[in-house]
């Protein structure tokens, strides 16, 4: 029996949603010999945070956990926006969780080696801007020793850094794992590279999933920053050029390529930031295809969803994934879900899908 | 991309930073206008390096495997992605030196999970990032700090030997599995250097007769130099 904080790298399985709704149930590690040459796929970078920090509301003495949700600028550690929690750890259910002491701007916080300060409280009392005091290599120091990765009930163990960072992980951004890239191994990059199949990556900071309280819950995603390479800019083009496929790995990879896609479909190189929310009404310029974790109608990540394929079709995968058992967390298994034509433009695109997601 | 100067605003992390030849790479790589992430154990050593080269000092034991992501992801936030990294920091296993029949089973732990499994456990943590600068046509490299006991069977070297054998071929079957990934693997052997490891293990020996940690570091840096200009010749010649 394999943890359930293991990604399950051998046993991981895969639905296979195709452009008409067809679906072929593999193993995850037929990945590697998916999409066809000149496709390209773009995965998420972004490093996981420690992100839950321990500490003391040093107006009251009450004991508090923050959990840091979204920059104030990316790769700036003295700033962010955080969720504040009372007594107790992610081994409670976060809607049952205590509530912090009532926090005002100026109140402190001692987090571990950590101090900060909170700037504000937005418009919900849980809701943060802190900052935290002293020099940046210092911030990094203290997040680095007392920092934990946020997790939540359904893994009771600890989770440690090597848990939530993908093989790919490089740059230190995001507040919960990129967790689609768990599916990636260099093996299968190299598989793909093989068979002349792009990779490229974008880093994109994913926020958290989950605050514990249903008014702040509807607000998820928060605006999200994310950096495009102009390497990353110019494979898109080039694979659009060619008639190739995009396929995004994980649903922050989608965020971050069609905000940075103009009119045109052109990616910008560069920082931007992921605003709102896709869904059933949003016109996917750029993703034709998209690697995901198992969600279930509810979750945030299943409304993103409805910009690939209809109800009818999300309602037969998700009676796919309880009818084989499929893991939904973040340490689960996978569909990879190709986009549905709609328009006319989308049905002369569809010439170009590749018979293993046409169908 | 061209850089008129190989080493500008190069990202480089560099183990052991505080002594011997860490310190003087640390140095020199500072002084060629890289941005330079340095590990060492000790806070006070730490604090006086960073201090006199400006480069980011980082806290840790690579040996402890509870110690690897968080300097790995102090070296990532504090360089913003990483270009270059040298695992210097080496454990010479029992001191004084001893017979392998007198080894005690934990020194040649200690002398492995410092030279052997540390270099691996964070080359991995950072080899993600180590191939994104590779995918944006930066070249990346990966120096491992050898030793001619990784060749030459040196009664009383068996800790330290056997630790540096199996690093250089994990260095060379690294090089050769991401070949294609344009990350590049190279072990480095600096040669007898006048250093706090060489005096730990020989102490009756004369500095004056020995190599300047200063050389071996210019040496190395030579060496990084002509494998970043290969990439860029690479990366130039890709479609």
């Amino acid at each position: 029996m394999i943890a359930a904080r293991h990604f399950d790298r051998r046993g991981g399985k895969l639905l296979v949603v195709g452009a008409k709704g067809a679906m072929r149930r593999l193993p995850r590690t037929e990945l590697a010999s998916l999409f066809e040459a000149g496709d390209l796929i773009v995965a998420n970078d972004a490093a996981t945070l420690p992100a839950s920090l321990k500490g003391t509301h040093r107006e009251t003495g009450a004991p508090v956990e923050i959990r840091l949700a979204a920059w104030i600028r990316l790769g700036d550690p003295t700033g962010f926006v955080a969720i504040a929690f009372g007594a107790g750890d992610h081994r409670t259910r976060t809607e049952d969780r205590l509530a912090p002491p009532p926090l005002a701007a100026g109140d402190r916080l001692a987090l571990g080696p950590l101090q900060a300060i909170i700037e504000r409280v937005l418009d919900h009392p849980r809701l943060l801007v802190l900052r935290f005091l002293g020099e940046r290599a210092a911030i990094h120091a203290g997040l680095a020793r007392h920092g934990r990765p946020i997790q939540y009930a359904h893994v009771p163990e600890p989770l440690a850094l090597w848990d939530v960072w993908t093989r790919i992980a490089a740059a230190p951004a995001a507040f919960e794992a990129p967790s689609a890239g768990f599916a990636l191994d260099w093996a299968t990059l190299a598989a793909w590279r093989r068979r002349r199949i792009g990779f490229a990556t974008l880093t994109h900071a994913a926020g958290i999933s989950s605050t514990g309280d249903a008014l702040l819950d509807k607000r998820l995603p928060f605006d999200e920053p994310y950096q495009v390479p102009h390497s990353t800019a110019a494979a898109v083009a080039a694979a659009k050029a060619r008639g190739g496929k995009v396929v995004a790995i994980g649903t922050s990879v989608v965020r971050a390529l069609e905000a940075a896609a103009d009119e045109a479909g052109v990616i910008r190189a560069g920082d931007g930031v992921a605003r709102g929310r896709i869904g059933r009404e949003t016109r996917l310029r750029i993703v034709e295809a998209l690697l995901t974790g198992a969600h279930q109608p509810g979750e945030s990540h299943f409304e993103l969803l409805k910009a690939f394929a209809d109800e009818a079709t999300l309602e037969r995968m998700s009676a796919a994934f309880i009818a084989n058992d499929f893991r939904g967390h973040e340490f689960g298994d996978s569909v990879l879900i190709a986009r549905a034509r709609r328009s006319p433009e989308d049905r002369a695109m569809s010439a170009l899908v590749p018979a293993s997601l046409a169908e | 991309m061209r850089r008129e100067n190989a080493f500008e605003d190069l990202r480089v992390a560099i183990t052991g930073g505080t002594s011997g030849l860490g310190l003087a790479l640390t140095r020199l790589m500072t002084r060629c206008g890289a941005r330079v992430a340095f590990v060492a154990r000790t806070v006070s050593s730490v604090e006086r390096v960073a201090q006199e080269t400006g480069a980011h000092g980082i806290v840790g034991d690579v040996g402890r495997k509870d110690d690897i992501h968080p300097i790995a992801l102090q070296i990532l936030g504090n360089l913003g992605g990483l270009d270059v990294l040298i695992n210097n920091a080496s454990s010479l296993g029992p001191v004084p030196l001893a017979l392998l029949s007198d080894t005690e089973c934990e020194e040649l732990e200690q002398a492995l999970a410092v030279n052997l499994l540390g270099v691996f456990r964070l080359t991995r943590a950072l080899f993600g990032a180590l191939a994104a600068a590779a995918r944006d046509g930066r070249g990346a490299l990966v120096v491992n700090i050898s030793s001619d006991a990784a060749v030459t069977a040196y009664p009383g070297w068996g800790a330290y030997g056997a630790s540096k054998a199996a690093l250089r071929h994990l260095t060379a079957i690294w090089d050769k599995e991401e070949k294609d990934d344009s990350v590049r693997f190279l072990s480095f052997d600096p040669g007898d250097m006048d250093t706090p490891l060489h005096a730990l293990a020989l102490p009756e020996t004369d500095p004056a007769t020995l190599k300047r940690p200063e050389d071996a570091a210019a040496e190395i840096a030579e060496a990084i130099g002509a494998s970043l200009r290969r990439a860029e010749r690479f990366a130039g010649a890709r479609p």
